[in-house]
């Protein structure tokens, strides 16, 4: 009886949950078309006004209380106390640069920034090159790529299981990694709990998911590489090996530092690895999890906040250069 | 003639270098690669005895397979904990709007900084480009307080609570923000690309922008939306912060490894649910999927 009742209401929930999404689409699309409407309408004067106000307006609101005002309200709270109260000066970050746990997120952070791109980009490279030459490369390349479609949760959770260690030593494995070390003559141990070991084995869950990225691009900036100059170096009898080092490498160098800042970022702001597999735990915590913790596990918004603010500052000469080389490359269009 | 031989030689030449050794690397990098994904797989199809007492790698000698894991993790609930089939509903309900509403107001802004004409264009590209330093992370809490208590300077109320919180709403608005800069920057770079003489050419037959941008640039960009949309469908499919941020208590996909903790028949299985939609949608448009993430990053 109370089963019953149960998976009615759960019905109820199930339909009004896909009215709602139906009504706000179409709120959403009826709105759109108003408003294009009604601006059809209008006369040219009007129009030479209006067109900022539909086209540009909403984008410029939402960068700007979405991205732009919360950016300087961190940087506020980061000189708060716990709930924004009180000013505390330098606390937070002197707090964050002598804490001993906080020291291992930052040399963490600092170990997942310089790893986890260059080996991205390092296999995804080898697997560009490789596949480049190959007759039916779809298959291989959609294997590598798969991951990335795979959420980091969904990542986590496979990797765990791979990692995974039995505590009874008369039991069998049902971990692969523990398995094959066993295989190998290696007495397996609990991976996922020795440091350093451990941010090792979680970089290797990023860099699994972003070598599909690194290849994928890589490989079109190889194949963007004019024959002629393959061509010309092979008659120059170039071996494989320099043919590699001395004409592909130097021609797409531009698309690697792309990739590598892309992915350095990203590992920057890693935080559903860590969450799934170790909650940052076993000292494997890294700058983006911690802020999570210090701002809605501990409550205190200030560290939190000068965190995030650490964070920003990592990731800004990144985004900084690729700027730069973005107004380059317009330019020179 | 000439050129077309020339071709053909290099054609010729490349298959003649096309080495068996890389191929058989890539194969066995490829192979690798996929071993972790299908040990999650065969292993959701056991039996939970079974997964408890012997790796995934036995059954190709001893096979053994039931669905009971995917009825039980999708229809069953466990204590407070609704069945899977619940958490389905709710991501949609999040993602289909996620999606929607960035991409619509992106290409607005993609054609205004493409083909209007006004001062500072350059410049606010580059700063909605730079936007993407912000990491989600910084946003957090300051959206967290605007959705929760609204807006007020001393007791002058400038953006109400609006009582939001808690429904799905924070959520697409979060989702709509944090993905506006790259949406922006990769339309962008696709629509400044139409030809110019198209464009011009409706302007002097008498159509405003927002006839150009009905009849011209929007069937035009369908290939690019097409591409973003895939992308931001499978980042907010994804997503685990923000919706543990502004869930409060909407259950996503994502979350629900916590709860099903140390049962590895129940843990699999429903890793597998939601890892299958977005590997789907992949593989069925992962022409546009790389496309999309080539616009900008390569130059043709």
């Amino acid at each position: 009886m109370i089963e019953i009742a149960a998976r009615q209401s759960q019905l109820e929930q199930a339909v009004s949950k896909l009215t709602g999404l139906t009504l706000t689409i179409l709120i959403f699309g009826a709105l759109v078309a108003i408003a294009f409407a009604l601006s059809e309408r209008t006369g040219e004067r009007v129009q030479r006004f209006l067109k900022y106000v539909i086209f540009l307006a909403p984008a410029l609101i939402f960068l700007f209380i979405g991205l732009v005002a919360p950016a300087f309200r961190t940087l506020y709270l980061s000189f708060r106390d716990a709930r924004g109260n009180e000013s505390v000066g330098w606390e937070n970050y002197q707090w964050a640069f002598t804490q001993p746990e906080i020291l291992d997120v930052l040399r963490n952070t600092g170990v997942w920034m310089i790893v986890a791109p260059i080996a991205s980009t390092g296999f995804g490279l080898l697997i560009a090159v490789l596949t480049d030459r190959m007759r039916r490369p779809g298959l291989v390349k959609s294997l590598i790529f798969m991951p990335m479609a795979i959420s980091f949760v969904g990542a986590g959770i496979i990797w765990k299981f791979v990692y995974q260690f039995e505590p009874n030593e008369r039991a069998p494995e049902i971990g692969l990694l523990s398995q094959v070390a066993e295989w190998f003559g290696f007495v397996p141990t609990n991976w996922l709990l020795v440091n350093p070991l451990n941010t090792f084995l979680l970089i290797v869950v990023f860099v699994w998911i972003q070598t599909g990225f690194a290849m994928v691009v890589l490989s079109a900036a190889i194949k963007a590489i004019p024959d002629e100059i393959l061509e010309a170096s092979m008659l120059d009898g170039a071996s494989g090996w320099k043919r590699f080092s001395r004409v592909t490498v130097p021609m797409i160098r531009g698309t690697i530092i792309v990739v590598l800042s892309t992915i350095t970022i990203g590992a920057l702001k890693v935080f559903d690895i860590i969450r799934t597999m170790t909650g940052g735990n076993f000292k494997t915590s890294v700058i983006a999890n911690e802020m999570y913790n210090q701002s809605f596990r501990a409550l205190n918004y200030g560290t939190g906040s000068a965190l995030a603010i650490i964070l920003f500052l990592g990731v800004l000469p990144l985004v900084a250069y690729n700027v730069v080389n973005l107004r380059r490359e317009r330019s020179e269009r | 003639m000439a050129r077309k031989l020339r071709k053909r030689d290099v054609e010729v030449v490349k298959t003649h270098l096309s080495s068996p050794w890389a191929s058989f690397t890539a194969i066995v990098i490829a192979t690798l690669w996929t071993i972790p994904t299908f040990g999650l797989f065969v292993t959701s199809f056991r039996p939970s005895t079974g997964i408890n007492s012997s790796g995934w790698w036995t059954v190709f000698t001893n096979p053994e397979f039931t669905f009971t894991n995917y009825t039980r993790v999708l229809f069953e609930g466990r204590g407070a904990t609704p069945p899977l089939s619940q958490y389905f509903l709710n991501t949609f309900a999040i993602v289909i709007p996620s999606t929607i509403i960035p991409i619509t107001i992106a290409i607005f802004a993609a054609y205004a900084i493409a083909w209007f004409n006004f001062k500072g264009r350059n410049f606010l590209f580059f700063t909605i480009f730079a936007l993407q330093v912000i990491p989600l992370q910084m946003s957090l809490i300051p959206l967290l307080q605007l959705f929760s208590g609204g807006l007020h300077i001393g007791s002058f109320t400038v953006i109400p609570s609006f009582g939001i919180t808690g429904t799905f709403i924070p959520i697409w608005l979060a989702h709509t923000m944090f993905g506006l800069p790259l949406a922006i920057f990769l339309l962008h770079n696709f629509i400044a690309q139409l030809p110019r003489e198209l464009i011009e050419a409706a302007r002097v037959d008498g159509a405003d922008h927002f006839k150009l941008f009905r009849q011209i640039i929007l069937p035009l960009s369908v290939p690019a939306i097409a591409s973003f949309a895939i992308f931001q469908f499978l980042w907010t499919w994804n997503d685990l912060l923000v919706a543990l941020t502004f869930g409060g208590g909407k259950r996503e996909l994502a979350e629900m490894t916590g709860t099903r903790g140390g049962d590895w028949e129940l843990l699999t299985a429903g890793a597998f649910v939601s890892i299958l939609v977005p590997v789907a949608v992949f593989f069925a448009l992962q022409r546009y999927f790389v496309r999309g993430l080539l616009a900008g990053s390569v130059k043709g």
